[in-house]
């Protein structure tokens, strides 16, 4: 982690949060982007005008960035190229009944 | 066919022929004509004034706020300048009345003409407009006009996330610093005489009254005063005291802005007439 979270926002900026969008019910929420505001309302608030202006979403969530823990990205041979050769991982070798449809 | 679809449906305005139009004697029909103007043109407006923060808002993601206020009411705007057109039977489309009349025969309240002034200005005409809105809206939702119904019915949504986007910006503005109150509570000080015409009526208002298609406007003014007092409470704004002035926007008798205004809303229509895009 390269930022720490801190409770005193800048003066000269407002804070950024990340911006969750469920396109519908029955589906998860997907990050689409963020916005700057000074609150969690506000940033509700400009997330819908920015995010869901062409019917987009049904649901939004906001999280302030600086809470996001994220992973290292100098760490990324030792996290994901493990799994690169784990192909049986992958449940592409089991025959489905011809019943089970769309999976 | 309803307004609300029409527009939805079909990009030619001359399809206004398709509006199934509700059977009212002459006088109960051009008093509706007049009464869609005043609602029409309030919106239309202010939709303008609204639009004119593009490029100038204090943050991007406000600009795109204020871009949806302005999209919003202008969207209202053509619903209802477009039944005004089929109802006056003369073949006025939403653009000839939106754009080729003169400032007489515009009949916004005045308020919506008023210059935007700095933000907290504009986000407290926004909220006292907004608010009344609300209340208007809700009312016209069960008018005994379908057309006037429908479009209440989509209208009413919107102006509820006007009046809380906007009540959210009063509080934060006059409960904020030294600086930003003053110039919230200014900007109160000035508008609220402005509102009084919201509420005076004359016999056209009677009139759609008594056929149950609009509600009188004098009833909406207390209901509107106990829905902008908490906000302005929580926002630490002092409510101005009753003034006897009175604008006269819905009558045609406009402010010195309007005439600034309108050349420039005009000027695509007036330089390129029936121009499409």
């Amino acid at each position: 982690m390269t930022q720490t979270p801190t409770d005193t926002p800048r003066r000269d900026e407002w804070p950024l949060w990340e911006v969750f969008v469920r396109a519908k019910n029955g589906l998860e929420h997907k990050h689409c982007g963020s916005v700057h505001a000074v609150d969690a309302r506000m940033a509700l608030e400009l997330a819908r005008d920015l995010y869901t202006r062409r019917q987009e979403g049904v649901s939004i969530w906001v999280v302030r960035s600086d809470q996001i823990v994220a992973s290292d990205p100098d760490a990324k041979p030792e996290l994901f190229d493990p799994s690169a050769d784990k192909i049986y991982r992958h449940p592409t070798f089991y025959r489905l009944p011809a019943e089970v449809d769309h999976m | 066919m309803f307004v609300t679809e029409l527009l939805q449906t079909t990009p030619d305005p001359a399809a206004e022929t398709a509006l199934t139009l509700p059977d009212y004697d002459p006088e109960t029909q051009a008093a509706l004509f007049r009464y869609l103007l005043r609602l029409g043109d309030s919106v239309l407006i202010l939709g303008q004034r609204t639009s004119e923060w593009c490029g100038h808002a204090p943050v991007l993601e406000e600009e795109m706020a204020l871009a949806n206020f302005g999209l919003d009411l202008i969207g209202q705007a053509r619903m209802l300048l477009t039944y005004a057109g089929a109802l006056e039977g003369k073949g006025r489309d939403e653009d000839t009345l939106a754009f080729l009349r003169y400032e007489h025969e515009y009949r916004n309240v005045t308020m919506t003409e008023l210059p935007n002034g700095d933000f907290a200005r504009t986000m407290v005409r926004h909220f006292l407009f907004a608010s009344w809105m609300v209340l208007l809206w809700a009312r016209l939702q069960s008018s005994a006009d379908p057309h006037l119904a429908a479009i209440a019915g989509k209208a009413v949504k919107e102006a509820r996330y006007h009046q809380r986007h906007a009540g959210g910006w009063v509080v934060r503005l006059g409960d904020g610093t030294a600086l930003s109150h003053d110039k919230t509570q200014a900007a109160l000080d000035d508008l609220w005489p402005y509102t009084a015409e919201w509420f005076e009526s004359d016999e056209d208002d009677a009139r759609l009254a008594q056929a149950g298609i609009a509600p009188h406007p004098g009833e909406l003014a207390a209901p509107w005063r106990e829905t902008v007092t908490p906000t302005l409470a929580e926002a630490q704004l002092r409510m101005p005291p009753e003034s006897p002035f009175r604008s006269h926007g819905r009558w045609g008798r406009h402010s010195e802005h309007m005439g600034h205004l309108l050349p420039e809303m005009q000027y695509l229509q007036r330089a390129y007439p029936g121009g499409k895009w």
